[in-house]
């Protein structure tokens, strides 16, 4: 026999298993990822049931309207991104792996965002279409919440990552994640509004790309050192 | 030069330094207050357009300043706690955040007090700044939040470091993102080019208030960093030993 070690996987499966193992866990139990769908479509009928059914005044609330129940809805699904790995022990073992821990961090979020953020992006133009918006905004309510959410699952790894084993998690979540989510409402919600008067929305399309990145490219490293802080 | 701060990172040494600097920054604080309150109350002309609803100026001014260099010391020291595990930092960062925190609010505060002569509404969703300041207020109490809710101290140390170093790449993004809305906010009036657009009457109570707003802050902190360093090394050695040679006093 030899000694030597078994050879260690490639950086691209590390984050391909974990993102496909956790598309695999949803699938197993739908529950997970239809629950904040669900949510996401009655915080949005709420609105026109408290407001009445004028339809110009549901077209000028839209955009805001639903950025915010996506934005509820994401948070509602961060809170156990990593609950039931830490509870299974499945988190130690993500620890201990030879892969570096940031990229496994970037394929949690990124498995977190196809089954809970992408689903939004899907249902979005429906709810659009209830809110009476015009077609042109529809399309850029899809483009914006598709970055919208991949920013907002990023960040809110960092932060799931933070309260994980904490008993007090939902709400303080909620503290440590809304302050940071505030230029992703912004501009996602202006960008729509301003798409409803046929103004320029490139720019904010942009910011909202621009944004994204950074939050690919840095919320990992972050995510990562929360982990480890917290399994300590 | 290094020996000096390396000296400082030790709690007992820190802690001798801070008792002795302390009362110089009070003092100063308290003459620098003291004039600025005066001659921004009394001295400085009233202004031709706002009266003598400007005169607050004199004390939202500095602490919305602070307000900033509050999370500013805040994710600076958490990063030097975080990169070179200084323990002292750390409590600095804990020390500075309800600080921060105050003086946000107290920024708040007397912008909306402000706002109901000039604008005609206590609160003004379109003006950047304000909002932006409630934005800050909301991060300082999700770092205070996180901290409260871990019960190990180094583990809350580091946890909300991060915390706060996410916040500091977050906040010139929320500025600039809410400063995307039209504002009504007067334009900066102290830092731009050609000099400060100010008369030198209005102007020196302004700078000598937030100098002494600046010392305040000073003094608060450095001690509230002693009281936090005395709690988290109640255990250490030189607590007890330093308690016995003074009876107790100190």
């Amino acid at each position: 026999m030899t000694d030597t070690a078994p050879p260690v996987p490639s950086l691209w499966s590390g984050f391909i298993g974990i993102v496909r193992r956790d598309i695999l866990l949803a699938w197993k139990r739908p529950g997970d990822v239809l629950n904040p769908l669900f949510f996401f479509a009655m915080v949005s009928t709420l609105f026109p049931l408290a407001l009445g059914p004028s339809s110009e005044q549901l077209g000028s609330i839209g955009p805001g309207v639903i950025w915010v129940a996506a934005l509820l809805a994401a948070l509602l699904s961060l809170n156990s991104l990593f609950v039931s790995d830490f509870e299974d022990g499945s988190l130690d073992q993500l620890l201990l792996s030879p892969q570096p821990l940031t990229v496994l961090a970037l394929g949690k979020a990124i498995g977190h965002w196809i089954v809970s953020g992408l689903p939004l992006v899907v249902i979005s133009p429906l709810i659009a279409i209830s809110f009476h918006m015009p077609d042109q905004s529809i399309k850029v309510m899809a483009v914006t919440l598709f970055f919208g959410t991949l920013s907002l699952s990023l960040f809110g790894s960092i932060g799931a990552a933070l309260t994980v084993g904490l008993h007090r998690g939902t709400a303080l979540l909620s503290l440590l994640i809304l302050p940071l989510a505030m230029p992703v409402l912004i501009f996602g919600a202006r960008t729509v509004s301003l798409s409803t008067s046929d103004d320029a929305v490139s720019a904010g399309i942009y910011f909202l790309a621009a944004y994204c990145m950074l939050a690919l490219t840095l919320a990992p490293f972050a995510t990562a050192a929360a982990l480890r802080i917290s399994n300590e | 030069m290094w020996k000096f701060f390396h000296k400082l990172a030790s709690p007992p040494h820190f802690y001798q330094f801070a008792g002795k600097v302390v009362p110089w920054f009070a003092f100063t604080a308290i003459a620098c207050i003291g004039y600025g309150g005066y001659a921004g109350l009394f001295v400085a002309p009233a202004d031709y357009q706002q009266g003598d609803a400007f005169r607050i100026i004199y004390v939202h001014v500095p602490a919305a300043y602070l307000s900033m260099m509050g999370y500013s010391i805040m994710a600076i020291s958490a990063g030097i706690g975080l990169i070179w595990r200084i323990k002292l930092s750390h409590a600095v960062t804990a020390a500075a955040a309800p600080l921060g925190a105050w003086f946000t609010f107290l920024a708040l505060a007397t912008g909306s007090i402000w706002g109901k002569p000039m604008w005609g509404t206590w609160w003004e969703w379109g003006d950047p700044r304000l909002t932006s300041e409630l934005l800050l207020l909301f991060l300082y109490i999700g770092y205070m939040a996180l901290r409260a809710s871990i019960d190990d101290i180094a583990k809350a140390d580091k946890a909300s470091a991060v915390l706060a170093l996410v916040g500091a790449v977050n906040v010139p993004i929320i500025h600039y993102s809410v400063e995307w809305w039209s504002s009504l906010h007067q334009g900066p009036t102290l830092v731009r080019e050609g000099g400060p657009g100010m008369v030198s009457d209005m102007l020196y109570p302004l700078l000598a208030m937030i100098l002494g707003f600046t010392f305040l802050f000073g003094a608060l902190l450095l001690g509230r960093v002693r009281t936090e360093v005395l709690f988290r090394e109640r255990r250490a050695k030189w607590v007890r030993e330093m308690l016995l040679d003074d009876g107790g006093t100190t």
